[in-house]
């Protein structure tokens, strides 16, 4: 059952082939266009490795199939930097030490920024911890992701005003 | 995974056509059929995508004052829904105490009230668990089962619905709407699910090809929302399913309790109403004394199905503490840890 869809993947049209309708958005990612900085962890949606925004909302690649989302925007780790400018989440989590071995930090930064358009700029210390609970990390590195999330949030909100 | 045909319609109706073939199964959220055949657990022939159908997607006010919400609308756009959060704040707050950001954002309505069960041998292929095939017995009867129900098991099945959003569902007699190759029809939720009996386990009203459409909250629910929390027991602060939770909604006039609304969930194969421990609360005044006695009343025919007769006393302390926490008012924004024990206390509204 061959099927063909298209994805607007950070900002670039792809035309995929699939032979059969099982493939998941991250093996299309990472398999099928190269893009390898979303990452397969637990494969089931319980480790948050593989999160992306499809049409800017922050979903586990894993657990959705590709030929669903025929026609949507993907934005991956790859396509949130402006040329050599980082985007302030990513900015933050290399001031803050948001990570130790790196391997969950693609799907960290990506729940982040799926997170701070969630609450508006308003979320505290606690609703982070909350909203970034889908995201394990198995350094440990939790106290530098929470101080990450809360001074891009902060940084976002201070480039708006200005 | 097992190879499947993939199908995407352009309507109910031609859904309905192509999910009404042996095999074939309705595709929402994915995130518990993926995960599911992920495992070998379900395997179907064919998979028939709803995630687009327009008609399914709104959250309408009805004339008679009721709140129709479509059935693919995503988890966290219902949280986030200003008619929810004003009418039926522990609808919201389930919705935000369940699951993680992302899978809201993926998890659809009709999909949360079709979660399969986690129990360990279900989800494992090989186990005997009669959720696979009616009479292969049930490893969790002799296996790690300190999680499973406490209300409405027999030796079929011991396993819990997993829902949180189900649970102030059934408190407030929400109607699921369903449509299906015999026409459409609305069933109260406490008639949705099916107990496990001596020999068939645990399931769903529904019949091959037939979608869940709209779930309805009737309009007389929203007197509770002054005074409606729901609050969750788990294993770790967020992203957990529930050991239990209660849905708890009093309705006050004259200083005591008119009406009062009392659900349970990770107790039983569905969301438990407690209908015994509303009427223990009705005209009674709100305090310990009273919400005591509901709670004994709720767990009176409670039984251990394993390792977990400790669940029976906690559903009891967490109902007190679900009442205590709704008779003193809605909190006037979300707490930054829905349904939590340990939500930071703010104004009621």
């Amino acid at each position: 059952m061959a099927l063909r869809i298209s994805l607007n993947i950070n900002g670039t049209e792809h035309g995929v082939d699939l032979e059969d309708p099982r493939p998941t958005l991250l093996d299309v990612l990472r398999e099928r266009i190269g893009l390898t900085g979303t990452k397969k962890g637990c494969d089931r949606g319980q480790c948050g490795a593989c999160t992306v925004l499809v049409d800017g909302r922050r979903v586990n690649s894993c657990l959705t199939l590709a030929v669903s989302l025929d026609g949507t925007e993907i934005t991956t780790v790859e396509g949130l930097a402006d040329g050599d400018t980082l985007h302030p989440v990513q900015a933050a989590f290399i001031e803050n030490d948001g990570f130790q071995c790196g391997y969950c930090t693609p799907g960290q930064i990506m729940s982040a920024v799926g997170l701070l358009s969630e609450t508006g700029g308003k979320a505290s210390a606690e609703a982070i911890r909350e909203g970034m609970s889908g995201n394990l990390c198995r350094c440990g590195a939790y106290a530098g992701i929470q101080d990450a999330v809360l001074e891009a949030q902060a940084n976002i909100a201070k480039a708006g005003k200005s | 995974m097992n190879i499947f045909d993939y199908e995407r319609p352009e309507t109910v109706a031609d859904a309905i056509k192509a999910a009404s073939k042996p095999g074939a199964s309705y595709y929402a959220g994915g995130t518990n059929l993926l995960d599911l055949m992920k495992a070998g657990v379900r395997t179907p022939d064919s998979l028939v995508d709803i995630t687009r159908l327009d008609e399914l997607q709104r959250v309408e006010p009805q004339k008679d004052g009721s709140l129709r919400i479509g059935a693919m609308v995503r988890n966290s756009d219902l949280a986030r829904n200003a008619l929810i959060q004003k009418d039926f704040p522990a609808v919201a707050e389930a919705l935000l105490a369940g699951a993680s950001g992302q899978l809201r954002n993926a998890a659809t309505v009709g999909g949360n009230l079709m979660q399969q069960p986690r129990c360990a041998y279900f989800y494992d292929p090989h186990s005997a668990c009669n959720l696979h095939e009616a009479g292969q017995g049930c490893d969790a009867l002799e296996g790690v089962n300190g999680k499973h129900a406490v209300l409405g098991w027999t030796k079929t099945c011991i396993a819990v619905h997993p829902s949180d959003f189900c649970v102030p569902l059934a408190a407030l007699g929400a109607l699921v709407e369903v449509d299906g190759p015999d026409g459409s029809r609305q069933i109260a939720i406490d008639e949705f699910y099916r107990l496990p009996d001596a020999s068939t386990p645990p399931g769903s009203a529904l019949k091959q090809g037939e979608i869940i459409t709209a779930v309805t909250l009737p309009s007389d629910a929203k007197h509770f929302a002054p005074r409606a929390r729901y609050i969750k027991l788990r294993d770790r602060t967020s992203y957990a399913f529930a050991i239990v939770s209660a849905a708890a909604m009093l309705h006050m006039g004259d200083g005591r309790i008119k009406d009062a609304r009392i659900a349970f969930g990770g107790v039983a194969a569905k969301p438990w109403r407690a209908r015994e421990a509303e009427d223990a609360l009705n005209g009674a005044e709100a305090g310990e004394a009273a919400f005591r006695k509901a709670a004994d009343a709720a767990l009176a025919d409670a039984k251990p199905s394993g390792d977990n007769a400790h669940k029976i006393e906690l559903a009891k302390r967490i109902l007190i503490r679900a009442l205590k926490a709704a008779a003193d008012g809605t909190p006037a924004t979300m707490p930054d840890l829905p349904g939590s024990v340990f939500a930071t206390g703010k104004e009621a509204r």
